[in-house]
């Protein structure tokens, strides 16, 4: 397409048009009003739970027309706590995470599928350099203006991943092949 | 209007940061107190730390200037002073550097002892040195008792200005305020 001045019209109203429709939120890690939390069986016979501290993200979101919603995360994967310092180094390490080679997992959705207060977000998950599509079964929490003169939104998801799936395939067991993620998000509206 | 510091007296921009400094002491240590006990639900309880810190690094910045501006220009003369004055004026003078360095510096390692950075007035950000959650109670303890102190100190610095200014009649207080002690009541 030639950049004449009718085409970069076209073009300015097709980018700006959703922007005008949802709103802007900007993920609470600020504050620590969201967590990406993680848990897996231990041998089958324990939930093992940790979390990855250091992540940012935004999302857009709007009552009236939730289809038109996104979202986008990006995690420091050496961040991962299970609350054991050498596990967390083996957690970083080319075992699993490979953090040095991928510092960031990165979450962007393709399409949210709204029903009531709870959602469908489908997306791809980029983790250890391999993207793959996953759903979040997300429900809303809440939301409305704060004290400070802000407006949040909150969610909680779950969605579980295949650990092969991300090239991991370290020996945890026939019971710990899965993890299972829990997503805590508050958003303030920009 | 002069500059630079004289042995005569003060050059305009030591008086400006000097006054400026002490408004924005005294308020800091003021809206210190009053952010602590906040109520959750407060429309200040988090614009108040925000405002506290953010006013917090600027200080710090211009402290920096103020110190090397005070070591690369004369010091207005004070022989005026009694040898017991001249030395408690000294020593309260330059005890407002590491005081207020000290403080600044705690109240920094308290609000970035999670890794998160400092924003100033979404202005820029001072990012954290450290990630060490175990420093923010005890350098917490250490501005609060600093913060104290540093007032006690301006309270101390008040009063010999305003002895030596009313009782002495040597307008140090005038010398601070228009830069000249000639200005002062001594002179009217």
């Amino acid at each position: 397409m030639k950049l004449t001045p009718v085409s970069l019209a076209l073009m300015a109203a097709v980018l700006s048009a959703p922007a005008a429709q949802a709103a802007e939120y900007v993920i609470d890690t600020a504050k620590a009003h969201a967590s990406i939390n993680f848990r897996i069986k231990h041998l089958g016979f324990s939930w093992l739970t940790g979390r990855f501290d250091t992540f940012n993200g935004t999302f857009s979101f709007d009552e009236a027309n939730p289809a038109a919603s996104k979202v986008k995360v990006e995690v420091e994967t050496a961040s991962v706590n299970s609350n054991h310092a050498e596990r967390d180094k083996h957690l970083r390490g080319k075992d699993f995470l490979d953090s040095d080679s991928f510092p960031k997992a990165v979450f962007e959705s393709t399409s949210v599928k709204m029903d009531g207060e709870t959602a469908k977000i489908t997306g791809n998950l980029t983790l250890r350099g391999v993207t793959k599509e996953v759903t979040i079964d997300a429900t809303r929490v809440g939301g409305g203006p704060d004290p400070w003169k802000q407006h949040r939104d909150g969610f909680t998801g779950t969605t579980s991943l295949r650990l092969k799936d991300f090239g991991i395939d370290f020996n945890l067991g026939p019971a710990s092949e899965v993890v299972e993620l829990g997503l805590e998000v508050e958003g303030v509206r920009q | 209007m002069t500059i630079r510091d004289t042995t005569a007296g003060y050059g305009w921009p030591t008086r400006i940061v000097h006054w400026a400094m002490a408004v924005a002491i005294v308020g800091m240590y003021v809206l210190g107190l009053w952010m602590v006990d906040l109520d959750y639900y407060s429309p200040y309880y988090h614009s108040a730390p925000d405002l506290h810190r953010s006013i917090g690094m600027v200080l710090l910045l211009i402290l920096l200037a103020r110190l090397l501006w005070r070591l690369a220009n004369d010091k207005p003369s004070d022989d005026n002073l009694s040898a017991v004055e001249r030395i408690a004026a000294r020593i309260v003078h330059w005890g407002f550097y590491p005081l207020l360095f000290a403080l600044m510096a705690s109240g920094y390692l308290m609000s970035t002892a999670d890794g998160r950075p400092i924003e100033v007035f979404d202005w820029f950000s001072v990012p954290a040195l450290t990630h060490d959650k175990s420093l923010e109670k005890p350098a917490g303890e250490i501005h609060e008792t600093l913060a104290h102190l540093t007032i006690l100190l301006v309270i101390v610095h008040a009063l010999a200005a305003l002895k030596h200014q009313f009782y002495d009649r040597n307008g140090v207080l005038s010398r601070m305020w228009s830069g000249s002690p000639s200005n002062g009541p001594e002179a009217s």
